[in-house]
């Protein structure tokens, strides 16, 4: 299957006087229709910098941006305003964390999907009201006629992410960026949200790519798994395995710092240290200076060497970035016995 | 909403009795002799003490008030030592003690002046204001941008009179300034006022940059304007309409404000150019000790104030969906 969406060896940078912020090295991934993707990382690690760069909303002032993201055989690098213009909300969009502060306080609810809509369709107000009525309604918005002519604030904080869904999917795209689209919402509400976009996906046949930091979300809603780390991808592959045995050490801390809810309880084990600065990203691979597995790796070549994105098992679905050799035995002696 | 503009009235109310009370007993406790004013240098004793008791001076000054707050509310009469009846209908704010013309008809003739050189002013600075601010900001940290910033502040920075002078002395091309009744001829009114608009209106504009540039920067680092530019609308868009929207708020408050404050402080704008507005009239009943026209004079800017406070509220509202009165 041809990917919709296919990057290769993008580079965000942002040039400040303190030097220059390597946001995203080297990133390269691809996702095809039908699919959802999830990208996994701690804060800085280039999940959301990399979805902006997708949907070309960086400040080519400010940014510096090497690469290629082709969505839809559109290379979007380099793309003119007027053709992002034309681009953006039609062939993909993008829903945001905090729908209360994403959604203009000023305009309707109604308004904000019409102008959407009305951006990229020389339709009238009435047609454009009436397709706007439609997507609440398809988003489960009760009484969706009265609903479409109130304001942002009087919707609570699940209904305004159910309108932010609407206004994203008004132009049907065929990509649709979730960037931590629950993690301001309740936990019940959470699970509503993930049903929809899940639901949606299915019905539009869209692409999705959900960024998060929520192992539990993951289980939830992807298809394949990408895990990021300081601007970099260090493992991707298929949901069930990269959860089940992971083959990154990164990706072992992540699950080893969630806390059971079953089983004994014990200490967590959360990884050391924190994330690198990105104006200074450590030599060789950049989670070296974190790992407790470095010393298994000779000649210190963790600290050296960027291993490179590439299948290390069997498996040639299963892309991983470490020295290590035998990651998945290592996980199943070392590693298992310590997760609850 | 109508329920509250009721109470915010019923409590303007009392804060402009209040200011009456305070200026009232500041003015016509203070050592000063009115009669003595009106009566002249050669004065007999009979004649002053008839001036006092036609001006119920000789009355205690809780009465003095009380008969004051009479005469705004529903009039009062002057009976003069001759038995002469003077009547003063409502609002009735006494008469000049220099003039002899009611001071409710002076300051009637007077505020539509300061009115309009004020809000001539404000539209000029108002909209000169938001469109360089809006542009700076949308070009932050370009020439323009920086011309713009430091061109307010070196307007800013020179005091308001010095400016005003400059133009009354050297903006000869500008029609000479005169007040003419807007009815009467509005095409003289305009010609009149215009060197006064000019003058306020851009001096005052520098602060307007610098207020609606911030708010709009503010505005574009805000989330929503992500959203936007996400869905794919123009730049031009995204700023005029998402972007102006919402940073005009805050500066819209502080125009109300400011305008409150002109009108009861146009003294330089009024004496520089020669129009004959409430801050001219004010000054020349102070310098004369024309005390009933300077009461009224703070009296007037005191319901002002109040009620530009409630416009202002007010018009809030329809700014900002989420502000409900009540």
């Amino acid at each position: 299957m041809t990917p919709y969406l296919e990057i290769t060896d993008l580079q965000v940078e942002f040039p400040t006087q303190d030097g220059t912020v390597r946001a995203v090295q080297g990133l390269s991934y691809a996702l095809p229709l039908g699919r959802t993707l999830a990208i996994v990382g701690e804060s800085g690690s280039g999940k959301s910098v990399s979805s902006m760069a997708v949907m070309g909303l960086h400040d080519p002032r400010s940014t510096r941006i090497t690469g290629s993201i082709k969505v839809g055989g559109k290379e979007i690098v380099g793309m003119s305003e007027r053709n992002l213009m034309a681009f953006r909300g039609a062939d993909a969009s993008m829903i945001f964390q905090d729908p209360q502060s994403s959604l203009h306080p000023y305009f309707t609810i109604g308004d904000q999907i019409m102008e959407s809509y009305r951006a990229h369709h020389r339709v009238s107000r009435k047609t454009a009201k009436a397709r706007a009525i439609e997507m609440l309604d398809r988003v489960g918005i009760p009484n969706p006629g009265r609903r479409v002519d109130q304001y942002p604030h009087e919707f609570s904080g699940g209904m305004r992410q159910r309108a932010m869904i609407a206004m994203a999917l008004v132009n049907d795209p065929k990509l649709l960026i979730a960037d931590e689209p629950t993690t301001a919402l309740d936990v019940t509400v959470q699970a509503q949200i993930l049903d929809l976009i899940a639901d949606l996906q299915r019905d539009f046949g869209s692409a999705v790519v959900f960024i998060t930091h929520d192992l539990g979300v993951v289980a939830e809603i992807a298809d394949d798994v990408l895990v990021m780390y300081a601007g970099n991808a260090v493992e991707h592959g298929p949901v069930k395995q990269i959860l089940g045995t992971p083959l990154h050490p990164y990706t072992w801390g992540l699950l080893e710092s969630i806390p059971a809810v079953s089983g004994t309880p014990g200490p967590l084990h959360p990884i050391p240290g924190s994330p690198p600065s990105l104006l200074a990203v450590p030599n060789g691979c950049a989670f070296h200076p974190r790992c407790e597995f470095r010393d298994r790796v000779a000649d210190g070549l963790c600290g050296e060497k960027l291993p490179d994105l590439v299948a290390r098992t069997a498996d040639p679905d299963r892309l991983s970035r470490c020295h290590l050799t035998g990651p998945d035995r290592i996980f199943e002696t070392d590693i298992l016995p310590r997760l609850p | 909403m109508l329920l509250y503009i009721l109470r915010r009235l019923a409590s303007a109310i009392s804060v402009v009795i209040v200011t009456l009370v305070a200026s009232f007993a500041l003015f016509f406790l203070a050592p000063t002799d009115p009669a003595g004013v009106i009566c002249g240098n050669r004065c007999t004793a009979e004649r002053l003490e008839a001036i006092n008791e036609s001006l119920d001076l000789d009355q205690p000054a809780l009465t003095q008030i009380g008969l004051y707050m009479k005469g705004i509310v529903v009039g009062r009469d002057y009976v003069t030592a001759g038995g002469v009846v003077t009547e003063c209908s409502a609002p009735c704010l006494g008469y000049s003690y220099t003039l002899g013309q009611p001071v409710t008809k002076m300051l009637a003739q007077a505020l539509p002046v300061t009115m309009s050189i004020v809000f001539g002013g404000a539209i000029v600075y108002f909209f000169v204001g938001v469109i360089t601010g809006t542009l700076a900001a949308k070009h932050r940290g370009s020439p323009l941008d920086k011309i713009t910033v430091g061109g307010s502040l070196l307007i800013n920075s020179v005091p308001y009179f010095v400016v005003a002078l400059l133009v009354a002395l050297y903006a000869t091309v500008l029609p000479t300034s005169a007040y003419h009744p807007f009815l009467d001829n509005p095409v003289l009114w305009a010609s009149g006022l215009l060197a006064a608009w000019l003058t306020l209106g851009l001096t005052n504009a520098a602060s307007y940059t610098r207020y609606s540039r911030a708010s709009m920067i503010e505005t574009l680092g805000q989330d929503y304007i992500r959203t936007a530019r996400s869905k794919g609308i123009s730049e031009r868009r995204i700023v005029y309409r998402h972007g102006v929207r919402a940073a005009l708020t805050p500066v819209i408050t502080i125009l109300g404000l400011d305008i409150a404050f002109q009108l009861t402080n146009a003294l330089f704008t009024e004496s520089i150019f020669g129009l004959p507005g409430i801050g001219l009239l004010t000054l020349r009943a102070f310098a004369q000790y024309d005390l009933p026209v300077l009461m009224g004079g703070v009296l007037l800017g005191s319901v002002v104030l109040v009620l530009m406070n409630l416009v202002v509220d007010v018009v809030y509202t329809f700014l900002d969906p989420r502000v409900r009165l009540g």
